[in-house]
């Protein structure tokens, strides 16, 4: 006991005026915080996770947690994060395994660009009265087109397209695997986005069968452990994503503790229970771009040229030359995966020193691709800390075609970012597989849920869009003269190609 | 339908395959391809029961990739990836084979007459009663088995060469097992990886496919009944289990 006791993470207490003694917090707190002792409910603060499962349900607003209550000598260097994380591999020797996004403070580009709107020189558009175009097909657009006019004065199209995707709204949900989080999750996923007509992925985790009737708003993953991947799978997808890395650990693999490997996602991932998942760090198919091509083409051959096939890659320093080779791969979109991307598991030093900014990433690749004259032949998906609406707009202005939202899914089923996913003892039955956790997702609650937060957003995006005097998301899209730095600084405001408010 | 042929000089492989396709769904058992040269794919993803598909050449990457039944014969070497991802079937390669050999496979099996490259049957993994099995009748190189996660990976060293002499042998691996004639050298056996001699039941087990491996090659089956075996396996069943700890 050297270190002793580091200072509780959070203080729970509840007030004695307000507790009606109904015992709903000692329920409903899957990290046992609290207990019934005779006629006293007691509290173990130091189990709290914050994830306010308690609160939500205390019908009677008499559950307090304050976050920190013991602060340490307060130091800017030597914050308490530091600290922390310096007495935990003191005691084990071990890598420190986090969830969620990055949970450094750095700042924020989206809060550092804002939008333009119109005023008296060019109308803005009601979205209320005038069309509003926000459907966007995600794939490959041809360079040109070969018309022929025929005699009975149609014109045919002579030039092959290539299979698209076709959205509803640029919005789509990620990859969040059956194994990150639960099937109950995934099936809210899945109704909500087929009902607005979006997609979602299916993670490296495989399909699980009782979600076969959405397969046609599904994304199917391929990633290194190739789980749950065979040409059933591969033809039951909308699309294919071949995941090369992830914004929340970029360069490395995953590992799904056997312990999480139960019957149901044993079969799915098609692995023996209880075995670990390990996903390598690398396609041990692909050590070059050249290989990556021969993966691509191989899934567009199992499946004969029908589906469109997209290439996932976490934001780091030299996206856009990566994303150059994916779209001379045949591949139909790049996504690209943000800093800020969520993750069930990721070792902290990843999440939070590895990669860059989406907003960034997604700038530079959509100026390269237009410098070499490729732009069209690859759609552009961002990814990683979108969340809100302003944040779609404002990566649509800086070059992507459509967004993968995670995070912002989740918290629309109740998630509350506490962070604490991979103890897989979730609250809110989002990142757990234990049946009791599970059952309290109820999944037609919460498609509705997810379905409003992306039509709320819809709905925003278009009033954006009208008020900066554009009716088409195509005329919104690499739009930067719509966006303006607020107190960025030159170098970023040219690698967003974007100028200074005022100017 | 009897067998069919078709001429390969010149066809890409997406046409090839479609034909393939085409014949398969009208019933045709019996496919035999001429001329192949360098085409990648072959019977990617293709289904079917009772077929087989004679390779008269050197096909290119990914042959049988995520193949799910039919049986391919090769008369010639394989590039890299033969049985990548695949699902149920046969692949026999009367000669070579490059890199990635089975890679992820899942069900089926392989067996390679010569040499295979590197990362030969990584990742590969079981499932239920799918029990993937790639046998190598010459030598493998290094990363033989890495990531294993199921299945049976038999290097057998004939043509006077070790079946595996080079790092990495089974590193990471976490289910499986990889078995050699002979034993490999302590030094290249890989992170997480141990090496056991067989007992009489796991001999038993794995002389049944060293014998068709033999008959389907003819090659002399009784030296190779005779021989001792060594077994690599995992050395813990969890080899990641003790790498983390929580924020």
């Amino acid at each position: 006991m050297s270190i002793g006791s580091t200072p509780m993470k959070f203080r729970v207490t509840i007030d004695p005026e307000r507790c009606m003694n109904c015992g709903r917090c000692v329920e409903n707190c899957s990290y046992g915080v609290f207990r019934r002792e005779g006629d006293s409910i007691r509290i173990n603060s130091r189990n709290c996770a914050a994830c306010h499962r308690c609160i939500a349900f205390c019908p009677r607003d008499a559950i307090e947690i304050e976050e920190k209550p013991n602060d340490y000598r307060s130091h800017p260097v030597w914050t308490r994060e530091v600290r922390e994380a310096i007495f935990n591999q003191a005691r084990t020797g071990r890598i420190i395994l986090s969830g969620m996004g990055n949970a450094k403070p750095y700042p924020i580009i989206f809060d550092q660009l804002v939008l333009d709107a119109c005023q008296v020189t060019n109308p803005s558009i009601d979205p209320l009265r005038e069309p509003m175009e926000l459907r966007t097909y995600l794939g490959k657009k041809p360079a040109s087109l070969s018309l022929r006019p025929l005699p009975d004065g149609e014109v045919e199209l002579r030039t092959k397209l290539t299979p698209n995707l076709q959205i509803e709204t640029p919005i789509m949900i990620g990859h969040m695997s059956y194994g990150a989080i639960s099937l109950n999750a995934q099936t809210a996923l899945a109704k909500a986005v087929s009902r607005v007509g979006t997609f979602m992925g299916t993670g490296e985790g495989g399909l699980h069968e009782s979600l076969y009737p959405y397969q046609d708003h599904m994304i199917v993953q391929v990633a290194s452990g190739r789980f749950g991947v065979d040409i059933n799978y591969l033809e039951r997808g909308a699309a294919i994503e071949i995941k090369i890395g992830q914004g929340a650990k970029p360069g490395i693999g995953g590992h799904l503790p056997g312990d999480k490997v139960c019957t149901d996602i044993s079969c799915t991932r098609m692995i023996p229970e209880g075995s670990d998942a390990i996903s390598p760090a690398p396609h041990h198919d692909i050590y070059s771009i050249e290989d990556l091509k021969q993966l691509v083409r191989s899934l567009k051959e199992a499946t004969e040229w029908k589906k469109p096939v997209f290439v996932k890659i976490a934001a780091v320093h030299n996206s856009a030359a990566i994303a150059a080779g994916i779209a001379r791969s045949g591949a139909d979109a790049v996504v690209v995966d943000g800093f800020r991307g969520g993750s069930g598991a990721t070792p902290r030093v990843f999440r939070d020193h590895v990669g860059i900014p989406v907003e960034a990433a997604v700038a530079s690749v959509d100026a390269k691709l237009r410098d070499q004259g490729i732009r069209n032949e690859v759609s552009i998906i961002a990814s990683g800390g979108i969340r809100e609406s302003a944040d779609v707009a404002k990566i649509i202005c800086l070059g992507a075609d459509a967004v993968y939202i995670g995070t912002s899914a989740l918290v629309a089923m109740g998630c509350r970012v506490c962070g604490t996913c991979y103890k897989g003892t979730c609250a809110w039955g989002i990142a757990t597989q234990k049946p009791e956790l599970v059952r309290r997702l109820d999944v037609e609650t919460n498609a509705v849920q997810v379905e409003n937060l992306i039509h709320g957003w819809t709905l925003e995006l278009a009033e954006l869009m009208g008020a900066a005097g554009i009716n088409s998301i195509e005329s919104l899209r690499g739009n930067r003269d719509r966006l303006r730095g607020y107190m960025l600084d030159e170098g970023l405001l040219q690698v967003l190609d974007v100028k200074t408010v005022g100017a | 339908m009897g067998a069919v042929h078709i001429n390969a000089k010149d066809i890409h492989y997406t046409q090839l395959n479609e034909q393939i396709r085409t014949i398969v769904a009208r019933g045709g058992k019996e496919i035999i391809l001429d001329n192949i040269l360098g085409q990648r794919f072959i019977a990617d993803g293709l289904r079917g029961e009772n077929v087989t598909i004679t390779i008269n050449g050197v096909p290119g990457g990914d042959l049988a990739m995520f193949m799910s039944g039919p049986t391919i014969i090769v008369h010639g070497n394989a590039d890299h990836a033969p049985g990548n991802t695949m699902d149920k079937g046969t692949v026999i390669i009367h000669g070579s084979a490059g890199d990635a050999v089975a890679h992820s496979m899942r069900g089926g099996r392989i067996y390679v007459r010569d040499n295979i490259g590197y990362r030969g049957g990584i990742h590969m993994k079981q499932y239920m009663g799918k029990r993937p099995i790639l046998v190598v009748g010459g030598s493998a190189q290094a990363f033989l088995g890495e990531y294993m996660a199921g299945g049976l990976l038999i290097v057998l060293g004939l043509n006077d060469a070790a079946p595996v002499s080079e790092r990495g042998v089974g590193s990471g691996i976490h289910g499986g097992e990889i078995i050699v004639r002979g034993e490999v050298e302590e030094k290249y056996l890989g992170m997480g990886a141990k090496q056991q001699p067989l007992t009489s039941e796991q001999r038993a087990e794995i002389l049944p496919v060293i014998e068709d491996f033999a008959r389907v090659f003819n090659i002399d089956k009784e030296p190779l009944l005779a021989a001792e075996y060594s077994r690599i396996i995992p050395a813990h069943a969890r080899p990641f289990a003790n790498k983390y700890t929580w924020e």
